[in-house]
């Protein structure tokens, strides 16, 4: 369970206001995207959560708690670019954020730890498609794959909360289209909160179960700088009993499939018992 | 008739033209050596390339009387000693400070100020206080090297450590990474190519710090040397000699970037 609250923040960088009362809370599981202008603050905002920036007034809470004042492991970020380190290996990368945690001063495992996290970090890689490049060097790989290796490095250290800059800004469409689908499923998958800032529409009522979009509510000619922008719109873009139930009957459906195939193996008598226990278990 | 830049030679043209301006500096040397052995044949200004080698056969095979040892051998040992040292200790200084203060906010605003001034000093100026404070001895001319170079290589390797991205080390932090573990897992072995580069850069500063201490004090050295037998007009050793220093330079770089290569092989993929 992950739930993010935003009580009344404002930042302010001396007489500029870039956000103000900005208010929110978000359940467990939410795929939140934040649109809107370029310059506005979306990335304040993000920045914020990810204790990169402190606000200016009020509190940011994670399952209740303040957040940690600098940026920690429960929450993973992906940036635009430079979210990897171009002097380890893919593999490497990967495997830097456990070796952190359990070697302090060397921040390097080794003998059976290591091969351990080894099959650890390749089945995730495997999972995000670059179980073939584990050796390469982050320059010799697309944007795209860059960002998928960004994913996997953030994701095994299992963040609370996935943060994403801007992710796929800077993808050709085709790439982004598949990149798209993996972080959906890794949504799924993770059962994590994702916290998404972009300025493609299409993209974030795809990929967002609520889409928030951050813009100046009032604006004075003379003094432009003088109010901030706010949350102005709020879409619960995928209702949430409708997830929950498709969800639900993906389950079923699986369960059952999983039923029938076992059920010739086992059973003398096949089909007709099979689908029996299928159906007394839906 | 295109542009000048657009023509470009092809390889074997190209290896051709690297090697003919050594040619003519040689070919013009010898030739106005020949004139002036052929009016004057005991010239001491432009010796001829035999007297050139037999000098030098000289001093690498023969023990001089004075100092009991193969005077070739003997500067060049004491003068990559001196330069070496130098050289190591900046390296070491530079890339300690250059990293601690480029990446803790709060030492950088104390130290890098005063960096920037400190390296501004002329170390040649200050090289009567080194005599003074060390004596004339090896250690005011190591740390007249160390003087020359460390600052400059400090600041290179703390420029090199902010312009690291943000999102690199906010990336690290979200991954559990403490302070220690950014500099040694991070920033440390990004900024070494740099260092090597920077090594790099300054040999040339390093040998001439080395050289102006040995002209003014010493009992051996390549520069020693050079300076010493100015005196007779000893063209014939101060010739090779040069020659012989310009080598090493030529091999130091050549073998530090050798060392780039096979050390750090994503820097050399990231540049292509």
């Amino acid at each position: 369970m992950t739930t993010i609250t935003f009580e009344n923040v404002w930042k302010e960088y001396d007489e500029r206001v870039v956000l103000e009362q900005v208010n929110l809370s978000l359940d467990d599981h939410e795929f939140l995207v934040i649109i809107g202008p370029s310059g506005v603050g979306k990335t304040t905002l993000l920045r914020m959560l990810l204790s990169q920036e402190q606000p200016t007034r009020g509190r940011i809470l994670i399952d209740g708690e303040p957040i940690a004042s600098e940026p920690t492991a429960d929450r993973g970020v992906v940036f635009q670019r430079y979210s990897v380190f171009p002097h380890r290996t893919v593999l490497g990368n990967v495997m830097m954020g456990p070796q952190w945690a359990g070697a302090p001063i060397l921040g390097r495992f080794f003998g059976a730890r290591r091969k351990a996290l080894e099959e650890k970090a390749m089945a995730l890689l495997t999972r995000v498609g670059l179980g073939e490049h584990a050796h390469k060097y982050p320059a010799q790989l697309s944007g795209g794959m860059q960002q998928r290796l960004a994913l996997a490095q953030a994701l095994i250290m299992k963040p609370k909360v996935l943060l994403l800059d801007e992710p796929f800004g800077a993808l050709d469409p085709g790439t982004r289209k598949s990149m798209h689908e993996l972080v959906g499923e890794l949504w799924e998958e993770n059962r994590m909160t994702i916290v998404m800032v972009t300025h493609d529409l299409p993209e974030a009522f795809l990929l967002g179960t609520r889409v928030i979009a951050v813009d100046k509510r009032r604006n004075d000619p003379q003094a432009p700088e003088r109010f901030g922008a706010s949350i102005v719109s709020d879409f619960e873009a995928k209702c949430r009993s409708v997830r929950e139930s498709r969800l639900f009957e993906a389950e079923r459906a699986r369960v059952r499939l999983a039923l029938l195939a076992a059920a010739p193996a086992t059973g003398d008598d096949p089909t007709v018992p099979a689908f029996e226990t299928a159906l007394v278990k839906d | 008739m295109r542009r000048i830049i657009n023509y470009a030679p092809r390889p074997g043209v190209r290896l051709i033209l690297a090697i003919l301006p050594f040619v003519v500096v040689l070919a013009i040397y010898m030739l106005g050596s020949n004139a002036r052995l052929a009016v004057e044949p005991a010239d001491k200004l432009m010796p001829s390339f035999a007297s050139f080698w037999n000098t030098m056969v000289r001093m690498a095979t023969t023990v001089d009387k004075a100092t009991n040892q193969y005077l070739l051998w003997w500067d060049t040992w004491l003068s990559l000693q001196r330069l070496f040292l130098g050289l190591g200790i900046s390296a070491v200084l530079g890339l300690v400070l250059g990293i601690i203060v480029g990446f803790v906010p709060y030492l950088r605003a104390t130290f890098e100020p005063f960096f920037a001034a400190f390296s501004l000093i002329p170390p040649l100026a200050v090289l009567p206080i080194l005599f003074i404070l060390f004596g004339l001895g090896e250690a005011s001319k190591i740390v007249l090297i160390v003087f020359g170079i460390a600052p400059f290589i400090i600041r290179d390797v703390m420029l090199r450590v902010s312009a690291l991205p943000t999102e690199q080390i906010i990336k690290a932090q979200t991954l559990g990474a403490s302070t220690w573990q950014m500099i040694s897992g991070v920033v440390l072995p990004q900024v070494m190519p740099r260092l090597i580069d920077s090594v790099r850069l300054s040999l040339g500063a390093a040998w001439l710090f080395v050289i102006a201490a040995e002209a003014i004090t010493s009992e051996g050295g390549l520069g020693y040397r050079i300076f010493l037998v100015r005196r007779y007009l000893a063209m014939d050793v101060i010739l090779p000699y040069v020659i012989w220093i310009t080598l090493l330079a030529f091999l130091m770089d050549y073998a530090l970037r050798r060392l780039a290569v096979a050390a750090y092989p994503w820097d050399q993929i990231k540049a292509a």
